[in-house]
């Protein structure tokens, strides 16, 4: 019974769709909410998030914008602090790092050194990752950096109920959230129940359950892992996935809680090795469960290298599940 | 407002305020660099000696519910704003009692109860900042102008050219004010703008723009109210460029080797008080008495900031990290 009334309400949707719809549905709940970036509106978004909308709720609040990252940013961080609630679109993360003045030196700043009295409210969504073949100034996974910084929220939702659900409590959020959406996932086509909601942005979930080894990860690699993970099965070894949702705040508990369980651990993480967000979690896993480990903690990372052109050498340059797998059975002393 | 009372009228009231207010920022820093020798003070102190007319002249033209956006160089336009000369110096000595909860210092003053929004020390970055605060006026349909002020520096920042070319092709009620003091630091501007001559950049955006003496402050003033009205009728930006200079070091380290003693002496003689102030006495509008007055107010309000501060408290330690995040509701 319970099955089929899920049935009925479930619907197939691409992980764009179910951004496009997060996005149509704040801004029928909230007046104050406006998306604005470089082709969101006549365009329809450099990967069709926005296709539709511009239609729907007029140049106003789909609002295209000059190539001007840091001054369309700074003007969203503004508007934030003046009230309202912008979604900010930047094409990718590797034009980010023009806008990388306003969201460190503005938006995660404004709070602490004002002394609580200004807050920026705003969400900045970026296009993140490599594997369409675009190379060395469009396919960084830069995520790691900003979860290096204090004053904003980074979330990289991997999950069609993610990408539906994040935003709109990242909206409610009154601080800077940044949303991560990996390339590879916008194509990906799901279930997805038809009122489906919020969800919660600061707790990390475990995709499959497990007992011999934690895979910890997020974003795009949540599928390669989980697709390891299937080829682990099938070699006996019963690994743990957990997609971290969050990458600030990092929820040890849900991390720590399942490395206590297995015993051992391998990060996923497409940022560079170097300096990454796999190191922290890493190092966090050491300080919080060395006594609970039986071996080294592994790490898959893109290699260090600016992400090439040729499938063969981008396919190579981040991480797979052969080189999951190959890391877990390491970890297992099975390799 | 018709264009008659965009003219500043120059009641006695109105021009010893006038006076008072641009000698109030002079004492006001004169004790702040004394603080500063003494360690009071530190980090970076930036003294605006020399500009006062621009902040005395344009911030008392705009409303209670405009916004000022400021640079690093700040103290004269939170105290033009309202912000209590109590708060600002506890904020410089980072006491709890400061207006920015002692965290920020002399380059971090915000205010929310006077729409205040820093104490930006990013050269240039203000601007974009200015442009979202105007764009949600300009959304909810306010009729609520945004000031902007910033350096003759920022001009070479892509966020300048950015912010003017957004506020144009959006139509947002910035008021942009540069105070050209002829140098970013060291960098005199011929040697670092291919066109010095600075409001003709606005053109380029069609931003309707004009220059004022900015030692003067009742021209500054009359541009003032020229540019706010413009800004609040059209709902379009407008940009201001005061000309100035700025009399003392860059900030407390500069040892000034990228200009001569002679040129800061000529500008000391066109400087903005005494000049305003010669003006007066010439034309009979104010009396010795009302000098001996507005310095012993002023006096008054710098002991009580100083006293204000020395008794402020330190932000407790526990609370270092608390407002990186707001606090989670209860």
């Amino acid at each position: 019974m319970a099955t089929a009334q899920a049935k009925a309400q479930t619907i197939e949707i691409t992980y764009r769709e179910a951004v496009r719809e997060a996005i149509r549905d704040a801004l029928k709940r909230d007046d104050r909410v406006f998306l604005m970036g470089e082709d969101v509106g006549r365009y329809g978004g450099c990967y069709a998030v926005s296709k539709g909308l511009l239609a729907e709720f007029g140049p106003e609040r789909i609002r295209d914008t000059p190539l001007s990252e840091s001054g369309f940013t700074g003007a969203g961080i503004g508007a934030a602090m003046a009230g309202m609630r912008p979604i900010v679109e930047l094409m990718t993360v590797n034009f980010s790092l023009l806008a990388l003045d306003q969201i460190l030196n503005t938006a995660a700043t404004v709070r602490h050194m004002s002394g609580n009295q200004f807050g920026a409210p705003v969400v900045i969504r970026m296009a993140t990752g490599a594997g369409r073949q675009l190379a060395a100034q469009h396919s960084h996974s830069l995520e790691g950096w900003y979860a290096h910084i204090p004053g904003i929220k980074v979330l990289a939702p991997a999950t069609l109920d993610d990408a539906r659900g994040m935003l709109w409590t990242a909206l409610q959020d009154p601080d800077p959230v940044l949303i991560f959406e990996n390339v590879m996932l916008y194509n990906m086509t799901g279930k997805l129940a038809a009122d489906a909601g919020p969800v919660d942005i600061d707790k990390a979930v475990v995709r499959r359950a497990g007992k011999d080894i934690s895979l910890v990860t997020y974003g795009g690699s949540l599928w390669k892992t989980l697709q390891a993970a299937d080829a682990l099965a099938a070699e006996g070894i019963d690994a743990e996935v957990i997609d971290l949702r969050s990458l600030r705040p990092l929820d040890d508990a849900t991390v720590m809680a399942s490395v206590s369980k297995t015993r051992r651990a391998v990060i996923v993480d497409e940022g560079w090795r170097t300096g990454s967000l796999a190191a922290e979690i890493c190092t966090r896993i050491v300080e919080q469960a060395f006594w609970e480990l039986d071996a080294p903690v592994g790490r898959v990372c893109s290699e260090e290298v600016p992400i090439p052109y040729p499938r063969h050498l981008e396919e190579a340059a981040i991480p797979q599940a052969p080189k999951i797998i190959a890391a877990a059975k390491a970890a297992l002393g099975r390799a | 407002m018709s264009a008659a009372a965009d003219k500043p009228r120059l009641s006695r009231a109105h021009v010893l305020d006038l006076l008072k207010q641009m000698i109030r920022i002079r004492r006001f820093e004169d004790k702040c660099a004394e603080l500063y020798t003494r360690e009071k003070i530190r980090g970076f102190l930036h003294l605006y000696d020399g500009e006062e007319a621009v902040a005395v002249g344009v911030i008392p033209v705009l409303e209670k519910r405009d916004r000022v956006v400021a640079t690093y160089r700040e103290h004269g336009h939170a105290l033009v704003r309202g912000v209590p000369m109590t708060a600002v110096l506890a904020e410089m000595y980072g006491r709890l009692e400061g207006c920015s909860r002692g965290r920020g210092g002399s380059m971090h003053l915000f205010d929310h109860a006077s729409n205040f929004y820093g104490g930006n020390a990013i050269v240039g970055g203000g601007l974009p900042l200015a442009a979202g605060l105007a764009l949600a006026d300009r959304m909810r349909g306010e009729p609520v102008v945004t000031a902007c002020f910033f350096g003759e520096g920022a001009v070479a920042e892509g966020e300048f050219h950015e912010s003017l070319n957004l506020a144009a092709l959006w139509g947002l009620p910035v008021l942009f004010v540069c105070e050209n003091n002829l140098y970013a630091m060291g960098t005199a501007l011929a040697l670092s703008e291919s066109e010095t001559d600075i409001q003709r950049k606005a053109a380029c955006y069609r931003i309707q723009a004009e220059a004022v003496d900015g030692m003067d402050v009742v021209a500054v003033e009359a541009a003032g109210r020229r540019a706010v009205h413009a800004v609040r009728e059209t709902g379009k930006p407008y940009f201001l460029e005061c000309r100035t200079y700025r009399l003392r070091a860059h900030s407390m380290f500069d040892a000034q080797l990228y200009r001569d003693k002679a040129e800061v002496e000529a500008w000391r003689l066109k400087e903005p008080i005494v000049r305003f102030q010669g003006w007066l006495e010439a034309n009979r509008m104010i009396h010795a008495d009302d000098l001996v007055r507005i310095e012993a107010e002023i006096a008054a309000e710098i002991a009580e900031a100083v006293a204000f501060a020395e008794s402020g408290t330190w932000e407790p330690l526990d609370q270092l990290t608390r407002f990186t995040y707001a606090d989670k509701a209860a």
